[in-house]
């Protein structure tokens, strides 16, 4: 395993690292409000600063998650979204984009039921550079973890609050990618860490991995995330962007304004990790 | 997707990852590893505990009234002309069902293990109420999600949980029911994880729920045995429990899973029927293998692996999943997985009123109804135990509805 390919998140992140600034990770939800309005937002957001995007794989029990991206799964579901969809939308967005790194985030059942093997075939041809699945902690590796490793697919591992440093060897074992580090107990959306012990705790996984720390949860303005920024390799923001795609829609329906709701959120948060490390 | 050989004993699993076949496991976020590993090392240390045994069996004698009586349904055997009908008695249980014998388990190993909350999910309220129970006689706080639906359907429920201290949550994500309340639940969990104990109420979630779950609920088999064998001097034919995630069904079957000559049916909510897309809650018949909750099993879903909501009468079995063990008994063929219709059930809910003076949970009249086919093409010498895990009252309310009575 000494000379893999570099990756678009290896590039990416060795291009920032550079650069000497933190990376602004954006999620948002596959199909959400409808899927060409998601194409149109998954388009926008290099331009608007985001430097590696998440992309939901919508799930009709999101266990993990708070109301704003249970919300945004609700919606994609009820426009139609699936997992073929999704794929061919990160495809569409290749033809554009070749150097933005695409992580698909979201649950197993659907990718078990697409099947293994076929989900990682398609995910490669269309464009995917890594997975975080919720619901697959290290104990399942041989599920999907392993075979998305031997597929050049990067396997990216959520560390928490409990992750102590007794585990953190166990869950960091086949990371690869970035670390994301989930800085508050609870599910997405709903609490925000304070700088301080995010600061320690990026320290303490970093003690075990020269793997790049990214920190998210309850991140929902540039100023939160330079705060953020001036500790981690990158920040993560999900449900402020689904809630700013939920707040431009009229009747449920995307508007004009939908895809400049998310843009100009992105681009505060944009110049909030900018600033984090001045 | 059946097994190719047959295991020598059917009792022996989970392997020590939690696997029952293919089915099981620990799909949970990365939170709760930590504590499922600290649960999994608690509960081994339990078992080996002599104490834990002999205060969970006082419990069951004293608190709850075990054993429950194995009663001979004779006025039933009768009306049906065929197999003898044993009950067991689980109904007579303290709060009412089975469900306290796997709560008063699991409060002792929550208190051995220092936690100060407990959470549970409830879908008729029945493991709601003896959570909330187990919680009062021990001290605890206890806070229980339940789907807006059910709320709704299972009222008497909901304040016999409030009278006992508990605090009750309505869910009113997807369609408000145990699906609903479960998601609910770990993301308390989640949130409250180093405080929390989450009492899951089936034999289903990541290991070591099922196994524990199961471990609990199998005083009702290792009881059965003892009392048919003092009864008839033999095994019974045939052993009938209703399956909605399986709790009281893998209690009953577990003890008779290496006798060859007890053949073991359980019993799936056909709802609608099963020609009736989404309209029945029977996860073996009209699922397929998933993961959700923490382990692979069978689950109602769509093309895309979305889980479907199902539907039946009865709020305890309206379940898209079932335990895991369940799904590899299938799998290997040692139990025979059947639909009852909510008619079959509501008419076997009356019939065993009428004739045997016991009005029976509407999951446990699934049972029944099951029984009420089969025993007429029996031979009269042959033995049905049907494990009647809860009483009705609580459906009063929803029974009166359909039966157009305002009550």
């Amino acid at each position: 395993m000494s000379s893999l390919p570099v990756t678009r998140i290896d590039a990416r992140l060795a291009k920032l690292k550079a650069e000497g600034r933190a990376a602004l990770v954006t999620f948002v939800t596959a199909g959400d409000p409808d899927a060409d309005t998601s194409l149109a937002i998954l388009k926008a957001l290099p331009g608007a600063g985001a430097d590696i995007i998440e992309f939901g794989m919508p799930f009709s029990d999101p266990m993990a998650e708070g109301p704003p991206i249970q919300a945004a799964d609700i919606r994609a579901l009820a426009a139609g979204q699936t997992m073929v969809k999704t794929l061919q939308q990160v495809r569409a967005f290749r033809e554009g984009d070749d150097e933005t790194p695409v992580v698909l985030m979201g649950y197993y059942n659907p990718i078990y039921i697409y099947g293994v093997e076929r989900f990682l075939g398609d995910a490669k041809a269309a464009g995917v550079d890594g997975l975080i699945v919720v619901d697959l902690p290290p104990e399942e590796d041989e599920e999907l973890c392993l075979p998305a490793i031997g597929a050049g697919i990067s396997f990216i591992r959520l560390a928490t609050p409990t992750s102590d440093d007794r585990r953190l060897p166990v869950l960091l074992r086949n990371s690869s990618g970035f670390v994301y580090y989930v800085s508050v107990l609870g599910v997405t959306g709903v609490k925000s860490a304070a700088a301080g012990d995010v600061a320690a705790a990026v320290g303490r996984i970093k003690a075990h991995t020269p793997l790049p720390v990214m920190v998210g949860f309850g991140v929902k303005t540039g100023e939160q995330a330079a705060a953020i920024a001036a500790h981690a390799d990158g920040v993560v923001v999900g449900s402020a962007l689904v809630n700013a795609v939920r707040d431009s829609l009229e009747d449920g329906k995307a508007t004009a304004a939908t895809v400049k709701a998310v843009t100009d959120l992105v681009a505060d948060l944009a110049a909030g990790v900018r600033r984090g490390r001045a | 997707m059946s097994e190719a050989t047959t295991p020598n004993s059917f009792r022996t699993g989970p392997d020590e990852r939690g696997h029952f076949g293919i089915f099981g496991g620990r799909y949970v976020a990365e939170t709760l590893m930590p504590l499922i590993l600290e649960l999994d090392r608690a509960y081994e240390a339990a078992k080996a505990d002599p104490a834990f045994h002999a205060e969970l069996k006082a419990l069951n004698a004293t608190y709850t009234g075990r054993p429950s009586p194995l009663y001979f349904a004779e006025r039933l055997s009768a009306h049906l002309g065929g197999a003898k009908i044993y009950l067991k008695r689980e109904e007579l249980n303290h709060t009412g069902s089975h469900k306290i014998n796997n709560c008063l388990g699991q409060i002792l190993l929550a208190r051995r293990m220092g936690k100060k909350r407990i959470i549970a999910e409830t879908g008729a309220g029945q493991h709601g109420v003896a959570s909330a129970t187990v919680c009062a006689r021990f001290g605890y706080p206890c806070e229980v999600y339940m789907g807006a639906t059910d709320v709704e359907r299972q009222k008497p429920n909901v304040f016999r949980m409030e009278l006992l201290g508990a605090s009750v949550h309505p869910v009113t994500a997807g369609n408000g029911t145990l699906k609903d309340a479960m998601n609910e639940a770990l993301r308390d969990w989640v949130t409250n994880v180093e405080t929390t104990y989450y009492m899951i109420g089936t034999a289903a979630g990541p290991h070591p729920y099922p196994a524990m779950v199961r471990d609990f609920q199998s005083v009702i088999g290792n009881e059965t045995r003892e009392q048919i064998l003092a009864a008839e001097g033999r095994l019974p034919d045939l052993v009938v429990a209703a399956v909605g995630g399986g709790s009281n069904a893998i209690g009953i079957f577990h003890p008779f899973l290496d006798d060859p000559d007890v053949r073991i049916v359980g019993v799936e909510a056909g709802g609608h029927g099963m020609h009736v897309y989404n309209g029945h809650a029977a996860s073996l018949n009209g699922g397929r293998p998933g993961v959700l909750h923490g382990n692979r099993t069978y689950l109602l879903q769509d093309d895309d692996g979305q889980i479907l909501e199902g539907h039946s009468i009865s709020a305890g079995l309206d379940y898209p999943g079932i335990g895991p063990e369940h799904s590899w008994l299938n799998d290997t063929g040692r139990v025979t997985y059947v639909p009852a219709t909510d008619q079959e059930a509501l008419d076997a809910f009356q019939t065993l009123t009428k004739v045997e003076g016991i009005i029976p949970a509407l999951e446990s009249a699934h049972a029944v109804a099951e029984a009420i086919k089969r025993a007429p093409k029996m031979g009269k010498d042959e033995i049905i135990v049907v494990n009647l895990s809860g009483r009705g009252d609580k459906d009063v309310f929803t029974v009166g509805k359909i039966l157009g009575v305002d009550l």
